[in-house]
């Protein structure tokens, strides 16, 4: 039943390489969650305060993003836009569908967030002289942040595990450096057992950190 | 010379008809992979709850591992795996097993959740009223827990058929798969992607639209 040899020598030759492709998913993924947290914030205000056009994209975006495959948002990015004569680098690719995909999801995040904090408090910051944008940025933002903070944490471990996708559009991320090793030697299995290792180690670092930084930030 | 340039070139009605084919594959396999997943993660969720020792010291870090590896991943470690066991399995049943598993994972998650909502007091209340122990889970923990995470239910089941598309790389032709197919042959990625997308779109938005009503209606309840 077991008539097969682990070779494992190949990998771990490769170990340096798959770590260092280890970060740059790790970056990719970091870039599309600043990103996508900025323009989820715009999203979720344009969604609760205005009406018209601009809505009507923010809850477009908003919909498709959380509608429709990660993989057929990447595909779209890479080959969709290409008809228009418009072609992505495989990491521009990536970092536009990651960016488009969790700027919708923590819109949603951002839109409950947003209504969860009372509106007699905006109303209260107005009446002690602050500007609109004053209270925002000092009220209702700072609150907002601590009620998102764990979705957006949540939100990051899927930004790395979805960043895996640019396997599939070329891209040499963790993934995808792991599929030209193992194509190069055929010891498919042991190359991704060990990639899935490094994905467990930094999914695992990521939350550690994350809880490490609310003890600080949420210390009262 | 001004030759008219047509939208459709090289994309025929019969495409539609292939799209649609892929879309019910594409339930097919989620649909499978969401029963059977469900089945085991309320199983799991449920030793979890009970929390004996062997269970959150066995059950939750290989449950947790199914979360913190790509699914991507997880399937073609597990489609090159199963041969090396002396299974023969083709792309269909791996997918389903992989979605299964991943699904469970999930799930196990969201019904520990739900037992935990019901409340100790109410628990305490069935079985003073002389229910079993699988009675007061039947008849009280069930239906008042899974009322209350049944969206977040829903939103894992709809996180699973648009990771179904994952499948694809292992060689099933669902929906994704089936346009890539297409693009190949017409050359109208736009086109091809936008009508996938839709299906995807139709599939997804309204049962989502319904999960989000009903955790509407259920909060002011």
């Amino acid at each position: 039943m077991f008539d097969y040899n682990f070779h494992w020598r190949p990998v771990m030759r490769d170990l340096p390489d798959l770590i260092e492709a280890g970060l740059l998913t790790l970056q990719v993924a970091s870039l599309a969650m600043i990103l996508g947290i900025l323009i989820a914030l715009g999203l979720a205000l344009i969604r609760l305060n205005m009406r018209g056009p601009l809505n009507w994209i923010a809850t477009t975006w908003v919909e498709f993003a959380r509608n429709t495959p990660a993989l057929f948002q990447l595909f779209f990015f890479g080959f969709g836009l290409g008809a228009f004569g418009l072609h992505l680098s495989p990491y521009a690719i990536v970092l536009a569908g990651l960016t488009f995909n969790c700027a919708g999801y923590l819109a949603e995040n951002f839109r409950g967030g947003f209504q969860a904090i009372p509106e007699t408090q905006m109303r209260a910051a107005r009446s002690l002289g602050m500007t609109a944008t004053q209270a925002y940025l000092r009220i209702v933002i700072p609150q907002v942040l601590r009620i998102v903070y764990h979705p957006v944490t949540n939100q990051m471990v899927w930004a790395v595990l979805m960043s895996s996708l640019g396997m599939l559009v070329g891209f040499r991320e963790l993934s995808g450096e792991t599929q030209f090793f193992a194509s190069r030697t055929f010891r498919i299995f042991e190359y991704f057992a060990v990639t899935a290792v490094i994905y467990y180690v930094i999914v695992k670092i990521i939350l550690g950190a994350s809880r490490l930084l609310a003890s600080r930030l949420f210390r009262y | 010379m001004s030759q008219p340039i047509s939208f459709f070139s090289g994309f025929q009605p019969s495409d539609l008809l292939f799209l649609a084919e892929a879309a019910w594959r594409t339930l097919l396999i989620s649909g499978l992979a969401i029963s059977i997943g469900t089945f085991f993660g309320i199983i799991f969720g449920w030793l979890l709850y009970e929390g004996r020792i062997w269970a959150s010291l066995t059950l939750a870090p290989v449950l947790d591992i199914f979360r913190s590896v790509p699914l991507i991943i997880q399937l073609v470690l597990f489609y090159n795996f199963a041969p090396i066991l002396g299974l023969n399995l083709d792309p269909f049943a791996s997918g389903v097993v992989i979605l299964a598993i991943y699904t469970a994972a999930l799930v196990a998650n969201v019904a520990r959740g739900g037992i935990e909502a019901v409340g100790q007091p109410m628990r305490r209340a069935a079985r003073s009223l002389g229910m079993s122990y699988w009675q007061d889970l039947r008849y009280v923990a069930l239906p008042i827990g899974g009322r209350a995470v049944f969206p977040a239910w829903v939103g894992v089941a709809l996180g699973v058929m648009k990771d179904s598309a994952l499948v694809s790389v292992l060689g099933y032709v669902e929906l994704l798969k089936a346009s890539q197919i297409l693009i190949t042959r017409t050359q109208e990625p736009f086109l091809i992607l936008s009508i996938a997308g839709a299906f995807y779109f139709a599939l997804s938005y309204p049962i989502s639209r319904y999960a989000a009503r009903l955790e509407q209606r259920w909060a002011h309840a």
